[in-house]
């Protein structure tokens, strides 16, 4: 008895001291030595894998800037210092990233949109979107049931009396959020940016005030009484651009809805 | 003309008959795991199929020229199991160095086999089914394929399912194995057919 129970384990450990001697052999001659310039990088980036910058992650995002791939200004929640630093290690001149806030274009909130059904399914936009648009009337506005929230890295987005409401002191702009939303109703926005629409409904006017009554109708007020020709109305829903607005204030003044609204948004917390 | 007919009997009951996942009900971690989207399937699939053969062409000489010879055959196992975790990080390895976009596409799933009881599955039934070398190579190759097979039907079921309206009790994990239990019904229906094909 006992002779065989000894055998077997000095069958199974001298294969184990085979192969494990074999595997850090395999390791040493084949194994792919780890870039130090890659590594260097990887430590000046944040490390959240946000996505922002276009690559599945920060090792990604590191991988593409040690061969030279791409910018070093594409990461948002690091901002300027990250930029800086990446721009240090690398040797070359860098353009301070755009800072930019995720923004909610939707302000139809309980009491103002009108529902015409009682969504009971699964408790997620994509799904409820699924359903005939969503349970209010409004096929354009945000759904409340917090995708957005879900992905958000920061935790700066609550959905509070059924809409979305990003906090911009948390919002690292990194777009996560947008990508996340059935109803592309999140757009990021300059940080510096002093009118927003907050409103989304490509509707006709009067189908878009049935609707909700906070909506944009399209009435083209503001077009006409942006000095700068900052805002159009396309499709029936007023866009700004925001390159051209400097913030007068004129059309928030005119918007008979009260969908065009100034806002400041807070500095980022670095 | 014998030995082909051998090989290709081999090869479709393998895929179809014998289907390590819906017949055999070995390899369902990953099954269930990894069946969510077409092409996670089929690069699941295909890296199973790849380490199926590779695991089958080492471990079939180290059973007859190590194990049978110093009488160790009960060792098989345990042995196996080593040998196959061994070799899996060895892929990985080359993998890394030598192609690293295959690699990228491979990375996830590789962890995955190293200890998938599908790949052990194959590797022993290959010796207890007393196939020579090559009808081995030729089982564990129809294996794979019909893992592949398994996946990539499994997850256009699932694609179905994800947009349907499923009672709650059933949501989830139920009606997935639900879904699973009834492919696994249909391929029945292959028993016995392969046997008849020759004959």
């Amino acid at each position: 008895m006992l002779p065989e129970i000894l055998t077997a384990l000095a069958v199974v450990a001298a294969v184990s001291l085979i192969l494990g001697i074999l595997l850090a052999l395999f390791i040493r001659f084949f194994g792919k030595e780890e870039n130090e310039k890659v590594k260097e990088i990887r430590d000046c980036l944040p490390g959240i894998n946000c996505g922002a910058c276009g690559f599945k992650g920060c090792d990604d995002y590191a991988a593409a800037l040690a061969d030279g791939k791409t910018k070093p200004n594409l990461c948002i929640p690091g901002a300027e210092a990250t930029a800086a630093e990446l721009g240090a290690i690398l040797g070359i001149e860098v353009e301070p990233p755009k800072d930019v806030v995720a923004f909610v274009h939707c302000n139809g909130i309980c009491g103002v949109t009108v529902q015409k059904a009682a969504y009971d399914g699964i408790s997620t936009c994509r799904a409820a979107s699924m359903l005939y648009g969503g349970p209010d009337a409004c096929t354009y506005g945000c759904l409340g049931c917090g995708d957005c929230a879900a992905v958000c890295a920061a935790d700066a987005i609550c959905i509070e009396n059924g809409i979305a409401h990003v906090d911009t002191r948390r919002c690292l702009g990194c777009g996560v959020c947008a990508e996340a939303c059935p109803k592309h109703i999140i757009s990021m926005v300059p940080q510096e940016t002093a009118a927003v629409v907050y409103c989304s409904n490509k509707d006709r006017g009067a189908d878009a005030r049935k609707a909700c009554k906070n909506a944009c109708i399209g009435c083209k007020k503001c077009e006409k009484s942006c000095p700068h020709g900052a805002i159009t109305v396309k499709n029936n829903c007023a866009v700004i651009d925001y390159a051209l607005c400097t913030g007068c204030g004129a059309c928030v003044k005119e918007c008979p809805t009260k969908c065009l609204r100034e806002v400041f948004f807070p500095d980022l917390i670095q | 003309m014998e030995v082909f007919k051998t090989l290709i009997v081999i090869l479709l009951s393998s895929v179809l008959v014998n289907n390590y996942v819906l017949s055999r009900f070995l390899g369902i971690c990953p099954f269930l795991g990894v069946s969510k989207k077409l092409n996670q399937a089929v690069g699941m699939g295909v890296s199973v199929t790849a380490v199926m053969l590779l695991a089958t062409a080492v471990t079939w000489p180290i059973q007859y020229f190590v194990l049978d010879r110093f009488g160790l055959g009960y060792m098989q196992t345990i042995v196996f199991i080593l040998i196959i975790a061994a070799l899996v990080q060895m892929v990985e390895i080359l993998l890394k160095k030598f192609s690293p976009s295959l690699h990228k596409g491979l990375g996830v799933y590789l962890p995955l086999i190293t200890t998938n009881c599908a790949v052990l599955g194959v590797a022993i039934n290959n010796i207890t089914d007393g196939f020579n070398f090559v009808e081995s190579i030729v089982s564990s190759l129809g294996c794979g394929l019909g893992f592949l097979l398994a996946m990539v039907l499994f997850s256009g079921i699932r694609s179905r399912i994800d947009e349907s309206e499923v009672p709650r009790p059933f949501r989830g994990v139920a009606i997935t194995l639900i879904a699973a239990s009834f492919i696994s019904l249909a391929f029945m229906g292959f028993a016995g057919i392969v046997d008849k094909l020759f004959a």
